[in-house]
């Protein structure tokens, strides 16, 4: 397994470099691992992100897959059931549709009705997010029908160092496991990133920028988005908390509600559209447990509930842009 | 009556009547309330569970269908086991979590049921493949029935497996009814296995209701596949003698069809020729005997147990 002596290193990784990294490290250090996934293992991937990954670790551990959703997170699911850790890549997360009974009846099943006497510890690695020309069938954001499902973990790493932590972190837990990554954000700008250091847990918000007047929970690619609308609201007098969930499920309670009792309001921000998004779920919470302490009625900011159209500009209209999220703040707390 | 082939023919006999004797008490439990909820009774297809078994190594896994209980006593999970798991007891295989349609005993090679048509088969793939990726020899039987044939994932699994060429049996149980319609009335091919060629992998068919004959063509294709052969699609013909679930009034079955059946089904039938070999009646009772009484002493000490404790519910959730 990991060897604990190696010390941490800062290196500069985009997110997409940062995925590749931690899959590299995941391979060399737990024999147990398998990755493979449509056109991943020759071509290394359609974004480029597990290039060179079966030269490291050899052809019977990573390889390319038929286009069969079904088959290879069932795969997944029995490889796992019998003592390896398979790393599993669903290209877009629109691409889970047509196999949701791997992941929901049987993967999310497996611990719980064994009564423990079997585990499912699989990885899936896929992708979503609306980018500029992307169609209605690729460009979703499906974390709360996962994060729905009792028996799984989701997460949604917003940085580079996210992209590495949070994939090695789900790839050592015993639990079946989903990191859905952002395409938007894997050829974006190189972050500094420590590499080789104790694996953590899954599991943990982080706030990624302090405040004081409301605060801002987001994930994903619209973290980003979220810290530039803070930055944008301080040139407004407005000091805004952002808290980067990076996990849904487990959600991380704790750090969200112990932000929003400093702030005393809160507004989430998804990619996802609003009805039923996991922001209702992150309202109705913190509603319930600090009533009495908040200023305002918690915020919700999401796409339209609407089919996502290819034009850029349509989706534009659709999806928050930091001056939107700022703007929205700045009514909550003109409210308060 | 001496040689190793008669001593194997009354050992399997023994094994199926257990298997029957199994669904009948749950029958009568069921009829009770003791047992609650859908249950399905594989009564007719004995012989595909205790042949194929009897053909694998106890290091090999089987995935079943949700009409599991046969296969799960084949693998040797204990009768008792089975029952209080169906009657909620804290004794049962899976402490009540899994129930009639989805229990497992991997301590026994019984990787589980599945509620799911045709599900069990990816997933057979991917034992194959962690036995591929650690070097061991071990093969991953999924049997599945006619119906599953139509099933996506089922065509998806058959062409993973011959494409990595990974050591699974796909065993088609096909009893001609796909839940409670005919499978001949829902492909124009009613031929199954000849799908097989298709993924480019042997497929047969068989008189699944023949014990010894199940047993002999499962030892040579797990032997095949552990050779690195790789996978094989095994077509058994049989007939479940009962419906397709408890309370399945048959209406959609032919008047006599299954009159006409257990003329036919694996017990008589393993009985008559060991009659006709010269094995005497008062034997044959005696095995009769002992098989009802394994499982009435099951039955008992299930009845016998706690329910499954409501203060662990929500354990095993999560690691």
């Amino acid at each position: 397994m990991h060897d604990e002596t190696r010390s941490v290193q800062r290196v500069q990784l985009s997110y997409g470099k940062a995925v590749n990294a931690a899959l590299s490290r995941a391979l060399a250090e737990m024999p147990d691992t398998i990755l493979y996934g449509e056109d991943l293992a020759k071509p290394g991937g359609v974004f480029g992100v597990t290039k060179n990954l079966q030269n490291e670790a050899g052809a019977v551990r990573v390889f390319d897959t038929p286009i069969s959703e079904t088959a290879m997170l069932g795969a997944a699911v029995g490889a796992a059931m019998c003592g390896l850790r398979p790393i599993v890549e669903i290209m877009w997360i629109d691409f889970s549709l047509v196999a949701m009974d791997q992941i929901v009846n049987q993967a999310a099943n497996v611990r719980y009705v064994s009564a423990g006497r079997l585990a499912a510890p699989l990885t899936i690695r896929t992708q979503q997010g609306a980018t500029p020309g992307s169609c209605a069938q690729h460009s979703q954001n499906l974390e709360a029908m996962f994060a729905h499902v009792p028996g799984l973990r989701v997460g949604l790493p917003a940085t580079a160092q996210d992209a590495y932590s949070m994939l090695l972190a789900a790839i050592r837990c015993d639990d079946p496991t989903l990191i859905i990554e952002n395409r938007g954000l894997y050829h974006g700008d190189e972050q500094s990133v420590a590499i080789d250091g104790p694996i953590e847990a899954v599991g943990g918000a982080h706030v990624a920028r302090a405040g004081s007047d409301l605060t801002i929970v987001s994930w994903g690619a619209m973290l980003g988005r979220a810290l530039e609308a803070a930055a944008l609201l301080e040139a407004q007098g407005v000091s805004a908390e952002v808290v980067n969930a990076r996990w849904i499920a487990p959600f991380d309670w704790d750090t969200l509600l112990a932000s929003v009792r400093r702030t005393g309001a809160l507004m989430v921000v998804h990619e996802a559209n609003l009805s039923g998004g996991f922001g209702a779920e992150i309202a109705a919470r913190v509603h319930g447990e600090l009533f009495g302490q908040l200023r305002a009625p918690v915020e919700r900011l999401g796409v339209a509930d609407c089919r996502m159209p290819s034009a850029p500009h349509l989706q534009a209209a659709l999806i928050p842009a930091a001056a939107d999220i700022a703007r929205r703040a700045q009514r909550l707390t003109r409210v308060i | 009556m001496q040689d190793d082939s008669s001593f194997r023919a009354l050992a399997d006999l023994a094994a199926m009547l257990r298997i029957r004797f199994l669904e009948e008490k749950i029958t009568e439990l069921r009829k009770q309330q003791i047992v609650q909820g859908s249950v399905h009774l594989c009564v007719g297809q004995e012989s595909i569970y205790v042949g194929a078994r009897g053909a694998l190594r106890d290091e090999d896994r089987v995935f079943s269908t949700y009409r599991g209980h046969g296969w799960a006593m084949a693998c040797g999970v204990p009768a008792e086991s089975i029952l209080a798991e169906l009657m909620g007891r804290e004794t049962g295989v899976c402490r009540g979590r899994g129930g009639s349609a989805m229990f497992s005993a991997a301590d026994h090679g019984f990787y589980g049921e599945n509620s799911i048509v045709g599900a069990g088969a990816p997933i057979a793939c991917g034992a194959a493949l962690a036995a591929r990726v650690k070097g061991e020899s071990r093969v991953a039987l999924t049997a599945f029935g006619d119906g599953a044939m139509n099933q996506g994932g089922v065509h998806e699994a058959m062409n993973f497996a011959a494409y990595l060429n990974l050591p699974v049996l796909f065993v088609c149980e096909n009893n001609s009814y796909a839940e409670l319609t005919p499978i001949a009335d829902t492909v124009r091919d009613a031929d199954l296995y000849k799908r097989a060629a298709a993924y480019g992998m042997p497929g047969v068919r068989i008189d699944g209701n023949d014990v010894a004959a199940v047993r002999e063509c499962v030892a040579h294709h797990a032997q095949q596949a552990r050779a690195g052969k790789g996978p094989a699609l095994i077509e058994m013909t049989t007939q479940r003698l009962v419906g397709h679930y408890y309370g399945d009034m048959q209406g959609y079955r032919p008047r006599g069809e299954v009159a006409e059946a257990r003329k036919r089904e694996p017990i008589v039938r393993l009985r008559e020729a060991l009659q006709a070999a010269g094995v005497g009646a008062a034997e044959l009772d005696g095995i009769e005997a002992a098989a009802r009484g394994h499982v009435e002493a099951a039955a008992t000490a299930a009845l016998a147990a706690p329910m499954a404790s409501i203060a662990s519910v929500r354990e095993h959730l999560y690691a």
